[in-house]
Parts: structure tokens; sequence; C-alpha cells
């Protein structure tokens, strides 16, 4: 019997191209070809009264320039609202390039081509725009305000308001015996994957169809938006994905205005264009992520069981909302996390603001969810002077599936489909030395130092749908290709796609070559995002190489004259089971699929008419199936099942600078049967340094004009390896009931509770509360003085080492 | 992020880069390490439309120890000097200060001269050049002249080199005996510009000669600055420090914290409020005095060392 693959810790297989330098990335393409520059708006909101681009057109390379005006049918509307959904009172979109009005300091106004890019923005800089301004609204507050509205023809900025409420909350607060307020915010971050945005699109005149390239996170949806929007027949639009050096979301909208620019350029110049984004349109043009301000209200008893909780928070979407409102809904609907609360009630406003917009980061919500939830149990648990571990105990769900109540981003009921919380929590204390923590608080304490201890819960619904699928071919040499239509960058799908086939195939895993993100092979997917690539696409592939090994047996069982149920595929080779020596290899099976007229070499022989010994009695393909050993599947799940984990840290903020190092950081993680732990703790280690970068480096810092300060990786704080601490982690594995391979999603779980978790440990060492992040030395320096000056209060039960002066219980708090 | 139209001219000799300076100084820029420098041309914040690469002229990468200056060459890298044991045997406070410009990558090609030139407030070694009383020395088709740190600094970014000059070189003094000299900064991330930084020469009585266990006495002290002036501004100290003995320098901590902290200049940003780098540099400067004060030899960190931050428990 051969080793099941499944479960075992295999390097990489990706991983030497890449480091090598071999990867194959979009501006390593169609060099050579003529190059797109934009010219973008240098002002947060106004209107564009007049653009004069004689400058540009009299430089030498100089091969187009592109208003909106230029810009053919339906390409020049605005760009779709990609994810429609009822809480949506005042959709609005942007445009490839704009027409008489901007909105956000980035926004494409021109777009230039040339015949390099050094020229593209020599004419770029030469094109002179006069702007009427208008004043700008930057942040939830003055959005919230309402006193300057964004976009022309609203009342106010929102653009979104939802409701949703299970159980009865009002009457949950009034009969609880105590009530706690909580208000908090979440600064704006950004995902910053190391290669920008980019696309490369290549018009074929012979056939006119379009070939584009993009460093995309979904070539169908890409592909289907670009067949739309330059109204070209699908079939005449293919889109390929190359390598992708990182996405973490911010890839998933589409289109970007530069594909549609670009795919019409193209078009019209009968020649292929190439963008490649640079870093500053990276930070001022693309998306960004996280600003929240939200409030809780809290009921619970005397064991901090919380009975009601009414949640309101107003979220920072930018100037538009091609994404929808996937951010703020998930945020709504991941709150309760692993508690049992049977009632709650979220409300939530979207805002507009004129600054870059906001689509899914890692995490995609669910961090400021987590943030609010668990700031709020550890402000349960100093109420009460209680164990924070205990008071999360006490509300723990223990009984699974246990449905939530409220509506996720895919249209179906939330339901925590499997965990073990009770669990997760002993290994996670055990892990990081919870209750040993105390003899280490006053070693550190009599050495000066200053240490906190911190901890965040969360759960995570993953694997949305619609659907995701496979297709896998058996070559003659035995060679198995498989295709997904999803795209990677960085995920390990060459790595664990393979080890599920060969399992599901029997055969070596050397053999198996995978390759994603053609709409050339497989037209039928959604896209890499939500931590799904492994539920979906994964389940989908366990399911197709299952078809192909059921095709496979049929033939050999009659190439052997045995029962198919009597065979089975060990290493490549299909043998009646117990006998080794009645056996034939896949690749003479793939050989006998597919019945020939020509032998082109020696293995095809074996399958033309007049290599069998007895005359046919049948059609060489019999009805209903076809040639080839090849086959296509599909897999599409009831709803998302929910992945949980729980994260702790140790930190040690300096007494006297407020310089904040994260000691310790500790992972207890559940996400099923792990296909290979090693990429699932590669994935946790990446999620928790960027929500470490969340935490206490990353912000995007608007001034009140709409300029972005820190548009660059100088000023834009995104944490060196040097300051990620080392990640210890530990497992369970609760497979869930929702497919085949009893897997959940474990891209983002890193990300998701750190913030919570650093803040969790700091207020632990401060002794007075963490109500914002990220923090930095300077503003826990500015907290501290507050904090002294009796503006911030001290935590009730814990002491920390700040608030050693002010009157302390005799008790620590921690029992 | 592409630079504007520009034209490399690659001279072999000191004489050819002067002579391309007095031709194209004003509408010219000298390129050596690049790592200042072709950021700024890439967001086309400067159009030089000639870089002058000195890369390739001979005569410029001299690194020496001569009696008591450190000579350093306008193309040696942050990391040549940083690794220097002449050097660091000599005056310590140059690797010291060196550690903290940005990181490895960077230093293996940015040059100390030109960090020099560049007059960036948030440099570390336009401020130990100052700190340690060095000067440069500067060529021309027009002669040669040596610049001390107070007129070569002008103000943020700026130094009062014609556009047809080129700094040939850095001296800084070695220490003399009696004196430690140490530096400190603390960065949001490792490698960035210092929230603040602060370095210091202290002197003492304690000359080398035997002094058959005597306890050495400070006769004086000297700060600079990174991040919290706008110009490598020194502040003298002798007045707080001298005549105290090595062992008390607790006593003198609370003087001399206020003296620095009322000299600086700290403005805020999106990293740190200017009250913040205030405080901060007087908890650096405590810092570092105390460490020196319990140093044996001439000064200096163990390698990467600091006394800002804490290693996480790996």
């Amino acid at each position: 019997m051969t080793t099941r693959m499944f479960g075992q810790k295999i390097k990489r297989r990706e991983d030497p191209r890449l480091v090598t330098g071999n990867g194959r990335y979009l501006d390593d393409l169609a060099n050579g070809s003529v190059a797109a520059a934009f010219v973008r708006s240098p002002h947060a909101h106004a209107d564009i009264i007049d653009i004069d681009v004689t400058g540009a057109i009299d430089v030498e390379g100089v091969i187009a320039v592109w208003t909106h005006e230029d810009l053919p049918g339906q390409a020049a509307d605005r760009l779709p609202m990609l994810i429609p959904h009822p809480s949506i009172v005042a959709p609005h979109t942007g445009f490839a390039l704009a027409p008489d009005h901007v909105n956000f300091v980035g926004e494409p106004i021109v777009m230039v081509v040339a015949r390099d890019r050094y020229i593209a923005e020599d004419a770029a800089g030469r094109i002179e725009i006069e702007f009427d301004l208008l004043e700008p609204i930057v942040g939830v507050e003055q959005s919230r305000a309402g006193e300057r509205i964004v976009h022309q023809g609203m009342s106010d900025n929102v653009s979104a308001h939802y409701v949703q409420e299970v159980g009865d909350v009002d009457s949950g607060l009034e009969n609880a015996p105590h009530v706690l307020d909580v208000e908090l915010e979440f600064e704006r971050s950004a995902c910053m994957p190391m290669e920008g945005k980019g696309v490369i699109a290549a018009w074929n005149r012979e056939d006119e169809s379009l070939q584009v390239h993009s460093s995309t996170q979904t070539s169908t949806g890409l592909r289907a938006a670009l067949a739309a929007r330059l109204e070209i027949p699908l079939t005449r639009v293919e889109v390929i994905t190359p390598d992708v050096g990182g996405a973490f979301g911010v890839k998933i909208n589409h289109p970007w205005p530069e594909e549609l620019a670009v795919a019409c350029a193209a078009r019209a110049l009968e020649t292929t264009v190439k963008w490649t984004e640079d870093r500053r349109e990276h930070f001022i043009s693309s998306a960004h992520e996280r600003a929240q301000t939200q409030t809780v209200r809290v009921g619970f008893d005397d064991d901090g069981r919380i009975c009601s909780l009414d949640v309101k928070f107003w979220h920072d979407n930018g100037a538009y909302i091609p994404y929808g409102v996937i951010v703020p809904l998930n945020t709504s609907t991941h709150v309760m996390g692993p508690y049992n609360i049977a009632n709650y009630r979220v409300e939530y406003w979207s805002l507009y603001t004129n600054t870059v917009m906001v689509t899914p980061y890692r995490g995609a919500g669910r961090a400021h969810a987590v943030f609010m939830m668990e700031r709020t149990v550890d402000a349960i648990a100093d109420e009460l002077g209680m164990d924070r571990t205990q008071v999360r105990l006490n509300n723990f769900v223990r009984e699974f599936p246990h449905p939530m109540g409220v509506t996720m981003q895919d249209g179906a009921e939330g339901c925590l489909d499997s965990g073990d919380f009770v669990t997760s929590l002993d290994k996670l204390k055990e892990l990081v030395g919870w209750d040993d923590f105390e003899a280490y608080r006053d070693q550190a304490r009599a050495e000066g130092r200053r240490v906190g201890l911190g901890i965040g819960c969360y759960v995570e619904s993953t694997g949305a749908g619609p659907y995701e699928g496979g297709h896998i071919e058996v070559e003659t040499s035995g060679r198995v290709n498989v295709w997904t239509g999803l795209t990677t960058h960085g995920q390990a799908h060459a790595t664990v796609f393979a080890q599920i086939v060969a399992d599901a195939l029997g055969v070596p895993m050397d053999s198996v070559h995978v390759a994603t993100g053609d709409t050339r092979k497989l037209s039928y997917s959604v896209g890499t995002w939500g931590s799904r690539g492994a539920v979906m696409a994964g389940n989908a592939l366990h399911l197709t190489a299952q078809k192909v090994k059921a095709k496979a047996l049929k033939i050999a069982g009659e190439s052997l004259e045995a029962d198919p149920e009597d065979l089975e595929i060990v290493d490549g080779i299909i043998s009646v089971k117990g006998d080794p020596s009645s056996s034939m290899p896949l690749a003479a099976v793939s050989v006998l699929s597919n019945p020939l007229r020509y032998a082109f070499d020696e293995s095809a022989r074996a399958a033309t008419q007049f290599a069998k010994e007895t005359a046919a009695e049948e059609p060489s393909v019999k009805a209903g199936e076809q040639p080839g050993l090849e086959e296509q599947e599909f897999f599409s799940p009831l709803r998302s099942t929910v992945a949980n984990g729980m994260h702790a840290a140790i930190v040690e903020t300096d007494p006297e600078t407020a310089d904040i190092t994260v000691l310790r950081y500790c992972v207890v993680h559940d996400c099923g049967p792990m296909i290979n732990p090693m990429v699932v703790e590669g994935q946790v280690h990446g999620g928790v340094a960027q929500g470490v970068g969340g935490a206490l480096y990353e912000r995007m810092a608007y001034d009140e004009d709409g300029q972005l300060l820190n548009a660059s990786f100088m000023d834009f704080l995104m944490p060196f390896a040097s300051e990620i601490p080392h990640i210890e982690t530990d497992h369970l594995e609760t497979p869930s009931p929702l497919n085949p391979l009893g897997i959940k999603g474990a891209g983002e779980a890193g990300t998701i509770p750190t913030a919570t978790t650093i803040a969790s440990a700091i207020e632990d060492a401060e002794g007075f509360p963490i109500r914002a992040m990220p923090l930095d030395p300077s503003s826990l320096w500015e907290l501290r003085n507050q904090h002294a000056a009796g503006a911030v209060p001290s935590l009730k039960s814990r002491r920390g080492d700040s608030a050693a002066s002010s009157p302390a219980p005799s008790n620590s708090g921690l029992q | 992020m592409k630079p504007s139209p520009l034209r490399i001219h690659r001279p072999k000799t000191i004489e050819e880069i002067l002579e391309l300076l007095s031709v194209h100084g004003t509408s010219g820029k000298i390129i050596a390490g690049g790592q200042s420098l072709v950021p700024v041309l890439n967001m086309r914040l400067a159009a030089p439309r000639n870089l002058i690469d000195i890369t390739s002229a001979a005569g410029l990468d001299e690194l020496e120890v001569v009696g008591d200056e450190i000579r350093v060459g306008a193309l040696v890298s942050h990391r040549r000097l940083e690794r220097d044991p002449a050097t660091t045997s000599a005056n310590p406070i140059l690797a010291d200060a060196l550690r903290h410009v940005a990181h490895p990558a960077i230093r293996n090609r940015g040059t100390t001269v030109g960090s020099i030139a560049h007059a960036d407030p948030n440099g570390e070694m336009p401020m130990i050049l100052a700190l340690t009383g060095g000067w440069v020395e500067v060529r021309s088709v027009r002669g040669a002249r040596s610049l001390t740190t107070e007129s070569l600094n002008v103000g943020p970014l700026e130094t009062c080199l014609e556009p047809d000059e080129l700094i040939t070189s850095a001296v800084f003094p070695a220490l003399r005996p009696g004196q430690r000299a140490g530096f400190d900064e603390l960065a949001r991330r490792s490698g960035d510009y210092g929230l603040a930084g602060v370095g210091m020469i202290l002197s003492t009585d304690d000359n080398g000669v035997d002094r058959a266990g005597a306890e050495a006495t400070i006769t004086g002290l000297k700060a600079g600055f990174v991040s919290v002036t706008d110009i490598p501004d020194i502040i003298e100290l002798d007045e707080f420090v001298a005549g105290t003995p090595l062992s008390q320098v607790s006593t003198i901590l609370d003087d001399v914290i206020s003296a620095i902290k009322g000299f600086i200049d700290p403005g805020g940003d999106i990293h740190a409020s200017a009250d913040y780098r205030r405080h901060l540099t007087g908890v650096i400067a405590g810092r570092l005095l105390k460490r020196l004060s319990r140093q044996r030899d001439g000064g200096g960190s163990p390698a990467g060392g600091s006394e800002m931050r804490q290693e996480g428990a790996r």
C-alpha cells in the first residue's frame, strides 16, 4: 500500500522554481509590448473642468492618449456593482477613466500608451488638468456627520444600512444582571502584496480575440466582465493568471479600471498593451481595508454568561463599493464567534468617504468582528474579576452543529458545523502556560520589566460557494494533468491538490501536475478568496479523481477480465486485489481509453483498430462515454464551513519608552483534517505576521485633504521578519460534515484575532483598557499620560503595571 | 515610478568628475550608492538631466586610519566602514551608529560620504561626523577646501556645497585617551529611521596610565541627535558632568536629560508626536550615558546590541 499523501508534511513543490528566480510574474511577460501609464487625480474631491493633453501628444514614442471620451460603448459606463446585497441603499462605482468628477486621490483620469513605460510617464507628466476643488470627506466621523456629501444626489453618505437580530435583544438587556458599554476603533490598513496589480491585453486581429494576462484572484470573473464591457463573444476572450506575487484579497475586485482601459486600448490599437502597477499606484488607487467605529452594549450574568449583545458599527468603505458590502457583512456575521449568545443584534452603516475604496483584505471584516467581541469578553472578565479564560469557557458553544441565526455572505444561514472549543482552549492554555503566567509576571516585575498576557478567540466561515471545479486528464505516458479554475497567489495549490489527486487516483505524486487560473482549460470557476481554495477546489478534485479512477477501473476490468470492484490502483498500477500478476499500468488504460486510427508511437499502436484480437461487436466509443481518460467534476456545498482558533500572546511594554515587543505568540488552530500540516502552519505564520502588522505597525495616514501621507514602504510600516515573533502552533482536527474531505479553510486564520490578542496583552501589562488599534509607542505613551491624568480609567480587577500607583484590589483577578 | 529622461556619465578619474560637474553642475547630480537618490528619481521628486556615476573613478575608495584620523573616501560603503577593525578600534562610535543605518543590503551599497552629502536630519552619519568633530574634504575645478560640519550643514537636506563640488572624503577624528563613545536609537522597525537617536562622547581623566585602582572622573560630555534636530547640532554638557566620578553617574542623569530635552527641537509626524520624541530622546540619552559609564574600553555596544529593545524570547 502506498503512503497516504493527505496529512503529510510535504515541502511545497512550487518553491524551488519561485525561490530561484524562475517565477513568471506579470511584469516578466510580454517584454517589448507597448506600455500604459495613468494620470491620476491629485485631489480627493473635485470636478474636472478641462483636460489638456496637447503636451503629451508631442512626446516622441507616444501612441495614444485616452480620456473617458475615448472609451467605447459599455466600457465607458460605470464599473459593475459586482455583489448586490439588500442592505445597499446607494450603490456607487467608479469609471475606467473618470469623466468629470473625482472622488479620491489616485482615481484614474487619463491613460497614456507609449513605446515604453518611461515615455508613457514622461508624457503623463505633461498632461494638464484643471479642477474645481470640493471639500473632501475623510474618515468615519466626518462621513457620519453628513455635513458634506461624497456623491451628488445623496442626502447623506450611507451606502448601506443593515440590521440582523437573533432572539430579543432589548428584553435580554433589560433582564441582564450586568450591562457594559464598550466603544472601539479600528484603523485602515491594506493587503500590500509584494507584486502589485498588472494586466497585459493582447488583441489578435486574425480572429478578433482577446487574450489577457492579469495578476488577479479570478480569471473567470475577469473574463466575463471584459467580454461584457468590450461587447465581445465570451468565446473570444481568454484570461490567464501567471505567477502572482501575493494578493490577500485586493486582487479579487474586477475589472479594475486599468484592466478595462488596457483591454480597450489593445483592441483599438490591435496590439499588446501592458500595465504594471507601481507601489505608489498600489497605495493610492487599489483598495484598503479595516477602518470601523464600533459600539457594543452587552448584558451578562454573574458568571459572565452573555445574555444579550447589541452591536452597532460604522464602516468606512471609501469612495466606491464595486465589491458590495462583503466586509461589513462579514463583520456583522462573525461577532458571536465561538459563543452561544441567545440574543444578538447588529446594525451597520457603510459610509462613503473621499479615500481609496475598501474591499476585502485577508480576514475580510472578521478581524473587526473579533475585535468587538473579544475586547468585550475581556471587559466582562474585568468587570466581574474573573479569569478571562473562564468567561470564555462559560460562553462557548458546546454542541454542533450550532445554527447562528444570521445570514452570511453566501446567502445561507451561518452554522458552526464542527469544533471543540473547550479542548482548543485547554491546548492554548497549556501551550502559552496561562496558569503559570502570574509567576512570570512577578519575576519580570522584580526585574523592572512590564509584561502582559492576552487572548483572542474566533471563528471563520470558510469555503463559500457557489462552486468550484476540477479537470483531470491522464496522458498515455501516465502523466496526470490537473486543472482547477481558481487562481494561485502563494498558496501551495501545486502541492496540496497533487496530494489529494495522488491519493484518490492511486498514482505517485510526481506524476501529478497542477495548473490553475487559465480559462482556456477550465472556464467555470469563482476564484480564490475567503479561505476557499482547499475546501472548494480540493473537494472538486477529490471527486474528479474518483470519477477518473472509476473509468480507469472499468476499462482495465475489460482488459484484465476482472470485476472493477476487485481492482485497485497503487502507484499508478492497476491490479486485481491480492493478485499482482494480473495488472496493467494506468498509462496503458489511458491508451485504451482513446480508440485510434493513427499510430504515432508504440503505445498508440495498442489503441488502433487492428490491435484488438477480435472484431468489434459494438462501437469503439460506447453510447454515453467519451474517449480519453479525462473527467470534469464540480463541488458545490450547502453552506460555508466554519473553522476556528484561539491565539495567546505575551507582550512586554517598556516602562519608559512604551515600546511594545511581542515575546511569545501561540496559536491553536482547527481547520479540520490538514491536507499538509506544513502548508497550514505556513498560512498561519503568514497570517499572524500580517496581523502583527495591523496591530502594531500599519495604518493608512490620511490628512484632512484626503492625501495619503504614507504611500510608500518607508512610511507605511509593514513589519519585517525582525518584527515578527516566533509563532508556536498546536492543532485540533475536528472534521467538517459539509464536504467529502472534512476540511475547513485556513488561509485567513492567522490575521483574524491578532490585533485583539495583542490589545488584550497590552491591556494586561498596562492595567488600563485598550480600545483602539493599531497601537504604536507614541500612542501608548500618550494613553499612559491620559491614564496618569485620570482621563483613562484603570482596569477594575487587574492591576497591570502602569496602574501600580492607583488603588488596586487585593486579588489579581486571576483565579 | 520611472525617472525622467537623463544621461548617465561614468568618469574614470576625479579630474573627469570635476570637469563634468563644472559643465553639468546645476543640471547634474552625483550618484554613488544611490540608496537615497534612486527613489527620489523614480518618484520624480528630482529630475536631474545628468547623473554623474562616480563608482568607476579611481582614488575615491580609500579607507584608512592615519594617526588620529579615520579617512573615509567617497566610495566607501557603510558596511565596509562598519566592519573595518582599524576604524572600530580608533573610534567605536562609527560602527555603533552604522549598525542602525537601514539594513545590511542598503549598507552594502549606500556610502557614508553620500549620506553626509544628503544631509538628512534622520541620518545617523552626518550627526556622527559632527559629534566627533570631523570634516569633509571638498574639490572642484576651482580648487579644494575642507568644511567642518558646522559650515557644511545649512538646513535639513541642505548643505553649503556648490553645484560643481565633490566631497572626496570625510575625516572622523579618533577617540582621545579617556574618551568613551556610543550611539543608540529607537526605530519603529529594525532599520527604519530612528524616532530619536543619541550619540555621546564621554571624556574622563582615565588616560590609560595606571591609576593604581583610583576611580576615573568625568571631565566632559557632548551629545548629538538623530531625527530631533534639523541639522546635526551638538550640545556640550561639560558643566553638568565635570568632576563627577564615573560610579556616580546616576547623580547627574536628571540634569543631563533635562538639558538635552531643552536643547532638541523635535517635530511630530505620523510616526510619533513631538512630545513623545522629546521624552524618548531623554530616555535614550539616560540609558546611553549609564552604559558608557559602565564600559571599560572606548565604548561601542556589543555587535547589534541596544539598550532600547529587548529580543523576543525566541
